[in-house]
């Protein structure tokens, strides 16, 4: 009873925020309906007892990912009229990809609806059994048949991170840099200088 | 009252819930008197001392004063998302405490990605702050919930990777099981490599400066001096606060608090034993099961409180970072110091060398 509602409650928050996202007039809202939508389904995941992926949704994409998108969006001047005018333009390849998530959707549903969500196809996802933690159960197969996989990811990963810093670092000319480790080692040998001045002469520099 | 129905199931964690937030909303407020208590005691002042004895009353005399001002919204403001964002604040504040052990079997919810959640729970702080400093519709908040925003999530990195080194220590998630693994003496912390014979003298090297990053970003996550740039009244006014009044700054200001307190509990919990007293506990053996509860609580409250004086004090002794050098400080200092223990630890592991 109480699973149900909770069930209804969430899904329906999915898909109100979902709605939000692509109908809000102003992109910040729609930021925070994306977030809403998140947020959410990390709930739904909670109820089907993969409550790890559920902390990693909210860890990655509604602590981080999503932040960066709001940042990025309230920076932006947005012109709402220009906007708009796209719209019919955009319309049959916006149309025809939303078709195709469709019958996506209707093809994943039937399966499931016809074989349940473990599948029966061999090797596919198995259920969480009660003594072992999803981490560890993510960890061993994680670490074992993917380790490949899982190594290239992090390849592909650093290769973008060090992508990203070579695109925008700059080393400008005549700015001043603070270098902490030169000021930590001035001593007052390298800092001053003691100058014996006689009467009324000035110094020379 | 049959507690197996649905509703019974409900209402029973109603209560639960009550327990913890009520008292705890209460204690916020003897914490902020102590916060001023040390800040006024280190420059030689009173400090308040008007309401109640010791002035231990003034944080609620400052209660009502918020509450019954007036709530002012800028003609320009986005007014729901201004309103929502105190909100958020405040909620996810109290949100938190859902997985705090507090001794041994109390605890609202005991699940097994408790350090996850949060972890998760307070990267999510920044929302409140960068929500209300857009809404607002004015610079100088903007410009303070940027800030914010990008310490933060600077600052996150560096607390996941020293949560990793414990997660690694302890070989669990679950806050339960954190801290019973620590049991039997402060020789068995986690801050000291959790114990378990000589060779954990190794871990001991790690773990202290990891302890320091930990309390270091767990001050520039809460946005506390000196790290406390979204609102550097020099610079900012009060940056992203600027344009709140009344209850919605109270609320903002109770969700402040409450998350520098549930960063203390991380940290009592992580580091230094949670609910376990800095002795072995065998004397608990005959005791009744809440009366050694109780103790747990009085423990993990006494390590909460005294981590509390140490974020007071260094409000009142370290000067503002500026802003060029807090960012050095999180990326070029604390991301690969942390790194290269999460690695150090892992490899102590996985070669055996402990536990």
């Amino acid at each position: 009873m109480l699973q149900a509602i909770a069930f209804y409650l969430l899904a329906a928050g999915v898909i109100g925020a979902a709605l939000g996202v692509v109908s809000a007039r102003n992109p910040v809202h729609s930021v925070l309906f994306l977030i809403t939508a998140f947020f959410s389904a990390a709930g739904l995941f909670v109820m089907m007892g993969a409550e790890f992926l559920a902390m990693l949704l909210v860890v990655v994409y509604v602590g981080a990912v999503a932040v960066l998108f709001l940042f990025v969006v309230m920076m932006l001047d947005v012109d709402f009229a220009a906007l708009r005018q796209g719209f019919a333009r955009y319309l049959p390849l916006g149309g025809l990809v939303g078709i195709w998530l469709t019958i996506e959707m209707v093809f994943v549903s039937a399966s499931v609806a016809r074989d349940g969500a473990a599948g029966k196809v061999a090797g596919g996802p198995q259920a969480a059994s009660g003594d072992v933690t999803n981490i560890e159960t993510i960890g061993r197969v994680l670490y074992t048949d993917y380790i490949y996989f899982f190594q290239a990811a992090g390849m592909v990963l650093l290769v973008a991170m060090i992508g990203a810093i070579v695109l925008t670092l700059k080393h400008r000319q005549g700015v001043k840099r603070q270098n902490i480790a030169d000021q930590v080692a001035r001593t007052p040998a390298k800092g001053m200088r003691i100058v014996g001045i006689k009467s009324g002469e000035g110094i020379e520099a | 009252m049959d507690w197996t129905t649905g509703l019974g199931w409900f209402l029973f964690h109603l209560g639960q819930i009550l327990l913890v937030i009520v008292p705890l909303l209460v204690a916020l407020a003897f914490f902020m008197w102590g916060d001023r208590k040390v800040w006024a005691g280190v420059q030689m002042r009173k400090g308040p001392n008007v309401v109640g004895p010791f002035g231990l009353l003034q944080s609620f005399a400052d209660l009502f004063k918020f509450v019954i001002k007036e709530i002012v919204v800028p003609a320009g403001a986005d007014k729901f998302v201004f309103l929502l964002a105190p909100l958020i604040t405040f909620a996810l504040a109290l949100v938190g405490w859902a997985v705090v052990p507090m001794g041994p079997g109390w605890v609202i919810a005991n699940i097994n990605v408790g350090i996850l959640y949060l972890f998760a729970i307070s990267s999510l702080g920044v929302y409140g702050i960068i929500m209300g400093g857009w809404a607002s519709n004015s610079k100088y908040p903007f410009l303070g919930s940027l800030r914010s925003a990008a310490q933060m999530v600077s600052y996150e990195v560096s607390i996941g990777f020293v949560i990793i080194t414990v997660i690694l220590l302890s070989g669990t998630m679950n806050l339960q099981g954190i801290v019973e693994k620590q049991a039997g003496g402060f020789w068995n912390w986690n801050v000291l490599g959790g114990g378990g014979g000589p060779q954990h003298l190794i871990a001991t090297v790690i773990m202290v400066p990891m302890m320091v990053v930990f309390f270091i970003s767990a001050l520039a996550e809460t946005n506390r001096p000196p790290f406390d740039l979204p609102e550097a009244e020099s610079e900012l006014v009060a940056g992203y606060q600027v344009e709140y009044s009344s209850s919605p700054f109270l609320l903002f200001m109770i969700g402040e608090l409450a998350n520098i307190i549930l960063m203390c509990a991380m940290i009592s919990i992580l580091f230094f034993g949670g609910w376990h007293a800095p002795w072995p506990e065998d004397y608990l053996k005959g005791w009744n099961p809440t009366l050694a509860s109780l103790h747990g609580l009085v423990m993990l409250w006494g390590k909460i409180t005294l981590w509390f004086i140490m974020f007071a004090l260094v409000k009142a002794i370290v000067p503002r970072y500026r802003y060029d050098q807090l960012m050095r400080l999180g990326w070029k200092v604390f991301l690969p110091t942390s790194g290269i223990a999460v690695a150090l630890v892992a490899g102590l592991r996985v070669y055996g060398i402990i536990g």
